[in-house]
């Protein structure tokens, strides 16, 4: 045993750690006791030294957390304390990033944040000396038997973020290292593939996930264990699994989070579907914008190998699994199935008609399951409680957790764990807490550019798969992005349009010029009058007409999910906001003053005391005046950047 | 060395200066198996090493693999990772995500190109900076989001381009 693997110390080797999984190890031998108090130690209940826990996912370093950390480690050396300094995931809280959790001997651990670099000595100094200044503290973790928790702090579970949370694939994220095999075993990854492997048959294992009911978390909804059978089923001796993690979407990232909080428990979910398939080979396609999640991935398959639950002739019991690596190159069409495994052999991602599904002929024309992380991450919680148990959490269609990305316009942004069917409002308010600012909310987008927006009035809407269907949007992969009253609707469906245009692949026609022609008449509708022809003028109305359907005929006749869901943001802003459309169309106002060529700017003649300051600044030369006499802007020359009214000093400059 | 400082070392040993001789010989050689599969990862190792992919990088590219060049530039100019000009020093990602757009990302990117005097895709005079639209960081939680070199500057706004750009120049040796 060498390189990624962590030593056991006490006499206990990585071969009595593979024998204890493997229950070969002998009941009477000392060192069954001593591998469960290793472990129980890697919990950390207690520890016997103080640890400091820093967050370091990727919006953890965005934040600030390397500096955090190199501060931390300063003041230890600086005060002569022997402590611990663990990099952990990220728990979700990402408002409050960069986010430090002190733990004391004999006491619970508590979290603070943000802490920056500056902030090191008084927090986390003061919480060194036992003293934690209450005000920073976010809150502290449930203390069990024998610690004493700290007065006047919150528990994690009162606070208004975690309160309404029911966390099973986030459990572990942003409390464990996630480069620590170690501490994964402690807190049970792998022993339930271990027990699996031993005990179930692939096909007993198919059964129990179709039970559960648990369904695609990928965006489609597709009851896993049905896609399961059908591969299982299907004829051949070489099947693929292949993991999802081409997260495209513009406003999602709890696949990152997982990846790099928690990788040991995604690489468990992954080999038990491989045996539950029939598979010795899985693919995980990693998007590689995200270089930390793809780094401790690889070292996690590392270390897995190491220990032999993947590899050749799994812990004695003849099951063979390889896990590759491969990193997506930038196409949000590769999230679509087909579209992925022609990326995967090498081919440009274009996806094919279904049937024949990946199913029964998918990689290389072997059957294939693709199944999404956070559905794989689902996994090995699931089969260690039983379906039974998973099917208790959710809805009658939608059973389990969901994991959103909280982001946009709400106090509280970050990664959200709740149970299907918790109402919207619940996730936006109460967890997210509200809007920021005194603004109020306007509209929540869900599921990326496959989805649509809510509006305030819906708010109510439970999260699961038919009734965000029934209001127009859908679940995708889990982006909520809040919105106010200073986002503009026409223009957020142009930007979406214009992100898919540009993901088009190309290969149908409806896809590939509908979405172009849609993005077309929406610029029509927020560009300026000035210099507009006639013939400009007919057209933006004639686009308006034909906008819905257009939108109509691509979600019918594209060729794959990108096209037939290209439509949705804009048929779904239409459906919710068709006023805000028809003052673009009509007033050519912008009621949230975000598309700025419909601005009408002018100056106060009275106020302006005629400085030339704006006139000086103006890039097209539309401010016309002598110097001490007010000035004036000529419409047909401006452009609306806005650029006179951040140089006016006395705030002469109006828009409407 | 960590995951979190290897991602950090990297970030900060890109530079385009210096001509080893034969780095897309070396990326070829790490390559043995000449399936199609190893296409995409190959011209991903290959832009890592010089940055972008030159068109003599790709015909070798086909060579190795045995596949028309016009195979190999269909799909290098598909995906939205491969770069045919060169890098600058400091890479600049600006993130267009949705929570991004809808906190402002619009205006930095304006910002950005109106300070670097450049279009998205393309690399400044002094090769100091390139800029880069990417589709999302997935960092939503701290919108918007700029990247250089794999560093990550959360919250950002238009007037902290200036000072975000200059930081940079300064750390040039």
């Amino acid at each position: 045993m060498n390189g990624s693997l962590e030593e056991w110390g006490n006499g206990i080797s990585w071969g009595d750690v593979r024998a204890w999984l493997a229950g070969t190890l002998p009941a009477e031998s000392p060192k069954g006791p001593r591998l469960e108090g290793a472990l129980r130690e890697l919990r950390r209940e207690d520890v016997v030294r103080p640890t400091i826990f820093v967050g370091t996912g990727t919006c953890g370093l965005g934040a600030g957390a390397d500096r955090t950390l190199q501060a931390i480690r300063a003041l230890l050396a600086e005060r002569g304390i022997d402590g611990d300094v663990v990099e952990v995931g990220c728990i979700g809280l990402c408002a409050a990033e960069p986010m430090v959790d002190v733990q004391l001997p004999g006491r619970s651990r508590i979290s603070f944040g943000p802490v920056l670099e500056a902030d090191v000595p008084a927090v986390i100094g003061a919480a060194l000396d036992g003293i934690p200044p209450g005000d920073r503290a976010l809150y502290q973790f449930a203390a069990p038997e024998g610690i004493q928790s700290w007065e006047g702090i919150p528990r994690q579970s009162e606070h208004p973020f975690f309160r309404s949370q029911l966390r099973f694939v986030l459990r572990d994220c942003g409390v464990i290292h996630p480069e620590s095999l170690r501490e994964a075993l402690a807190r049970g990854t792998w022993a339930t593939y271990a027990r699996v492997i031993r005990t179930r048959t692939p096909a007993e294992v198919c059964d129990e996930v179709a039970r559960s009911g648990l369904r695609g978390r990928g965006g489609g909804g597709f009851p896993t264990g049905t896609k399961w059978k059908a591969a299982l089923e299907a004829p051949g001796d070489q099947k693929y699994l292949v993991c999802n993690a081409d997260e495209g979407d513009p406003g999602a990232f709890m696949d990152r989070a997982v990846v790099e909080g928690d990788p040991h428990r995604l690489l468990e979910g992954i080999a038990i579907a491989a045996y539950a398939i029939g598979a010795r080979k899985a693919y995980v396609y990693i998007r590689a914008e995200y270089p930390l999640a793809v780094a401790r991935l690889h070292r996690a398959i590392d270390q897995a190998r190491e220990l032999g639950v993947i590899g050749h002739d799994v812990l004695g019991h003849g099951v063979d699994l390889d896990v590759m690596v491969k990193q997506g190159a930038g196409a949000f069409v590769c999230g679509e199935e087909t579209a992925l495994l022609h990326s995967i052999e090498g081919r440009r991602g274009m996806p094919r008609p279904r049937p024949p599904y990946p199913a029964t002929r998918g990689l290389w024309g072997r059957p294939t399951v693709i199944n999404n992380v956070e559905t794989l991450a689902n996994l090995p919680m699931l089969l260690q409680n039983g379906a039974e148990a998973f099917a208790a959490v959710g809805t009658s269609g939608s059973k389990g957790t969901k994991v959103f990305a909280l982001s946009g316009k709400v106090v509280r942004t970050g990664l959200v764990e709740v149970a299907m069917g918790t109402p919207l409002r619940e996730v936006v308010f109460d967890i997210g807490g509200g809007i920021p600012g005194g603004h109020s909310l306007k509209a929540v987008q869900i599921g990326g550019p496959s989805g649509g927006c809510i509006p305030a009035s819906h708010m109510d809407t439970p999260v699961d798969y038919e009734s965000l269907k029934g209001v127009g949007a859908m679940m995708g992969s889990g982006g909520l992005v809040v919105m106010d009253e200073t986002t503009c609707m026409v223009d957020l469906a142009k930007f979406f349009m214009d992100f898919i245009q540009r993901e088009s692949c190309g290969k149908c026609i409806p896809c590939r010029e509908g979405t172009r022609r849609m993005l077309e008449i929406l610029q029509r509708i927020t560009r300026s009058r000035r210099n507009e022809t006639g013939t400009d003028t007919l057209q933006r109305f004639q686009g308006v007409m034909y906008l819905e359907r257009l939108g109509g005929v691509i979600q019918d006749t594209s060729l794959c999910g990108l096209g037939q869901s290209a439509p949705n943001p804009v048929l779904s802003t239409l459906r919710w906001f068709r006023e805000e459309y028809e003052e673009h169309i009509f007033d050519r106002k912008c009621r949230a003053g975000v598309c700025t060529e419909l601005l009408q700017y002018a100056i106060d003649a009275d106020r302006c005391t005629g400085c030339t300051r704006c006139a000086k600044a103006c890039p097209t030369g539309a401010i016309l005046g002598a110097p001490r006499a007010p000035h004036y802007i000529v419409p047909d020359k401006c452009i609306g950047c806005g650029t006179c009214r951040v140089e006016c000093r006395i705030g002469a400059v109006t828009v409407a | 060395m960590d995951a979190v400082q290897e991602v950090n070392q990297r970030g900060q040993e890109q530079d385009g200066s210096g001509t080893v001789p034969d780095r897309v010989g070396e990326v070829l050689r790490r390559f043995p198996t000449r399936g199609r599969d190893a296409l995409i990862p190959l011209l991903q190792a290959v832009q890592e090493a010089e940055g972008y992919l030159s068109q003599d990088a790709m015909t070798r590219v086909a060579r190795h693999l045995s596949l028309p060049p016009s195979k190999v530039y269909g799909v290098a100019t598909f995906y939205n990772q491969f770069r045919f000009q060169p890098k600058g020093r400091w890479h600049i990602q600006v993130c267009r995500g949705t929570a991004c757009h809808v906190k402002g990302s619009a205006a930095l990117l304006q910002a950005l190109q109106r300070a670097l005097k450049v279009e998205p895709g393309q690399t400044t005079r002094d090769g100091m900076f390139s800029l880069e639209v990417v589709a999302c960081i997935g960092a939503c939680g701290l919108a918007p989001v700029v990247a250089v070199s794999g560093e990550c500057h959360g919250g950002m706004t238009p007037d902290r381009v200036p000072g975000l750009l200059n930081a940079y120049r300064r750390r040039t040796p």
